[in-house]
């Protein structure tokens, strides 16, 4: 049977109301002061690097995202800590805001469907997130160009605006898994914790627990061990594992795009490796195929965290 | 009632798994009529009225909201439809007249007619000299009438009203009673539900009480009080004037006399006899000191209705939700 009118009736209004309400708050200030000191940190301290050990080098201007100095961490690591967080920080009191303010059944009694809500406020805080992060972008690249003095090649700046592109994908799976527990919880303080703590425990300990529970799952054979090498079997489940994280399909994308000699990112058979000039960049091209897979499971589980609380809020009763 | 049926609910039921919230509930609300829906806390009052907006899943029955079905037609009936919730809430960074804007967007209206609306709707209620202030300093009463002034921007021809006076003053609960009278005199239907009976009482033309999921009353005030209290109406007289009682006790529609202090009498009758008593009290040429009368109370016929027949009141049910 087919709902009367379109799912989508008021998205738009929705959309730009929820945006003007994330560009006025004051975590946006906060966002915005967050932006510019990591773009300045990391700007700093990739740049006393670069001057000091890199002369020649075709990827210059690569080097300023990836390049760090002790004790600061290098800019994609900056990005990796703040994209998750600035999400989380959007989209924790997206749903369950709306309740504790008693305006959720207020707005659903208009002429809208619960789609147009949640999809509105989705967009917003994406929108919000891709307005920071091209921010950020264009001040790393024109400080970038002005503190070095080298302009970038046309292959760098495709690289670095795949990145971006990358990154805005990564701030929604996580945008979505705020809003999905936004959904879930009713207070707003216990949806940030949640959210915070799985983001702490997909980022932090799951990347060394898929290594433990590949030892239990793939054994390794003793011949590769009595070698020292890694058993292929527990590497590739130990892969397959730390895969599930966004974090980890993140930051493998990361390195393919940002740096082109990278040409695979599982182990690699001596076989492979036959003619191969070590060291020698990949086209832009060859780089992206690598990187393929992964950003798609990133859109992917961005698009199934989001139906995942698409259907349990339609099955939501609206009283507070 | 009224020739024209805006709400029709029959064999009304929501379920939560085995529990029953509405039980089989029938009802219908009639053109520019105010319809109380009464009854105590959890007796299924909001979960009917989410569903006439379609707003929750009915497990049974039908209902019709200005013609249009709620579970398949939402849009439809919510374009038309009023919705106040129980203490409605509104975003508090935003002014009124902004809070007013995003509803008219959703709605749909256009930039001008959208700003006359929100300036009129927002006078009537009497909140235009603070439409640009922020909603979070006003209070629990001006929200209630921000509420009301959404109701009437969106020109609905139904007004559900969730719990409107509650936690209200008695001045505020006087002014929201004033707005609702405002909406039946522009032919806008009102259902509205409460826990506080005599507050009430005074707006509704017909009201139905509701206990445990179930309508165990329905009617006018007046016709209940007849049904349950069998009469209703106290008369109190303060007069001098021998044997006065017995000549009272003889007035067509008086019940009972009785005694209430020296010189004080108390007519239980089932019509205003106050007149008649009046002239009974003249004709003797006693001295008339107090005449007052107590209309009959939804909360006496509350009261009274649970407290005398609760073994009777299946049977008392299934009897009213008929007579509907």
């Amino acid at each position: 049977m087919r709902r009367e009118g379109s799912a989508f009736q008021g998205l738009g209004v929705v959309m730009l109301k929820e945006l003007s309400d994330h560009l006025t708050s004051i975590r946006m200030r906060v966002l915005e002061w967050l932006v510019v000191l990591v773009a300045l940190a990391a700007l700093y301290g990739a740049i006393q690097q670069i001057k000091d050990t890199t002369a020649e080098d075709p990827f210059l201007f690569l080097r300023l995202f990836t390049t760090s100095r002790e004790p600061l961490p290098s800019f994609v690591s900056f990005i990796s800590f703040l994209v998750p967080l600035m999400a989380i920080g959007l989209g924790f009191d997206a749903v369950n805001g709306e309740y504790n303010r008693r305006t959720l059944s207020r707005i659903l009694a208009q002429p809208i469907y619960r789609d147009a809500l949640l999809f509105g406020k989705f967009l917003a805080g994406l929108v919000t997130l891709a307005i920071s992060l091209i921010t950020l972008w264009l001040l790393v690249v024109g400080l970038g160009l002005l503190l070095i003095g080298v302009p970038p090649g046309v292959e760098e700046i495709g690289r670095s605006f795949l990145f971006l592109l990358v990154t805005i994908i990564y701030a929604g799976v996580w945008l979505a898994l705020a809003l999905l527990f936004s959904i879930l919880f009713r207070s707003a303080a216990t949806a940030a914790l949640v959210t915070l703590g799985l983001w702490l425990f997909v980022t932090f300990i799951w990347p060394v627990l898929a290594g433990a529970v590949a030892q239990i799952v793939a054994p390794p054979d003793p011949r590769y061990v009595a070698l020292g090498l890694p058993t292929p079997a527990t590497t590739q489940v130990e892969q397959i594992l730390a895969r599930l994280s966004p974090s980890t399909l993140f930051a493998e994308v990361v390195v393919a795009l940002l740096d082109p000699t990278t040409r695979s990112l599982g182990p690699i058979y001596l076989s492979q490796l036959q003619g191969a000039v070590l060291g020698a960049p990949l086209p832009l091209g060859e780089s992206v195929l690598i990187a393929w897979p992964q950003a798609v499971g990133m859109i992917a589980s961005a698009i199934l965290l989001f139906v995942i609380g698409y259907v349990i809020f339609q099955r939501q009763e609206v009283r507070a | 009632m009224s020739e024209e049926v805006v709400i029709e609910a029959k064999g009304l039921t929501k379920k939560y798994g085995r529990a029953v919230a509405v039980d089989d509930v029938s009802f219908s609300v009639g053109r520019g009529e105010i319809f109380g829906v009464l009854g105590p806390n959890g007796a299924g009052k909001t979960t009917t009225i989410l569903m006439l907006l379609g707003l929750t899943d009915i497990s049974g029955g039908e209902v019709r909201v200005l013609g249009f079905n709620p579970a398949r037609q939402p849009l439809s009936v919510k374009r038309r439809a009023g919705y106040l919730p129980d203490t409605v809430g509104f975003y508090d960074h935003l002014s009124a007249a902004d809070n007013l804007r995003y509803t008219a967007r959703l709605i749909g209206f256009r930039p001008v007619e959208r700003e006359q609306r929100i300036a009129e709707a927002l006078d009537r209620v009497g909140l235009f000299q603070l439409a640009e202030k922020r909603v979070g300093t006003f209070s629990h009463g001006m929200r209630q009438r921000l509420g009301l002034a959404e109701i009437l921007m969106k020109g609905a021809q139904v007004a559900i009203l969730d719990e409107p006076t509650s936690g209200l003053d008695p001045q505020a609960t006087a002014e929201l009673l004033q707005i609702i009278r405002g909406f039946k005199a522009d032919g806008v239907s009102v259902l509205l539900s409460s826990h506080l009976l005599e507050r009430v009482q005074s707006v509704c033309d017909r009201v139905a009480l509701f206990s445990a999921g179930r309508i165990a009353l329905m009617g006018s005030v007046a016709d209940l009080g007849r049904e349950v209290l069998g009469g209703g109406y106290v008369v109190d007289i303060e007069a001098d004037g021998a044997g006065l009682a017995e000549r009272l006790a003889l007035i067509p529609g008086v019940s009972g006399v009785e005694k209430t202090g020296i010189g004080k009498l108390r007519l239980h009758a089932e019509r205003d006899v106050r007149p008649d008593a009046a002239a009974e009290v003249v004709a003797m040429q006693g001295r008339l000191k107090y005449l007052g009368v107590q209309e009959p109370s939804l909360d006496a016929i509350y009261t009274r209705y649970f407290a005398t027949r609760p073994e009777e009141e299946m049977a008392m049910k299934e009897g009213t939700r008929h007579a509907a």
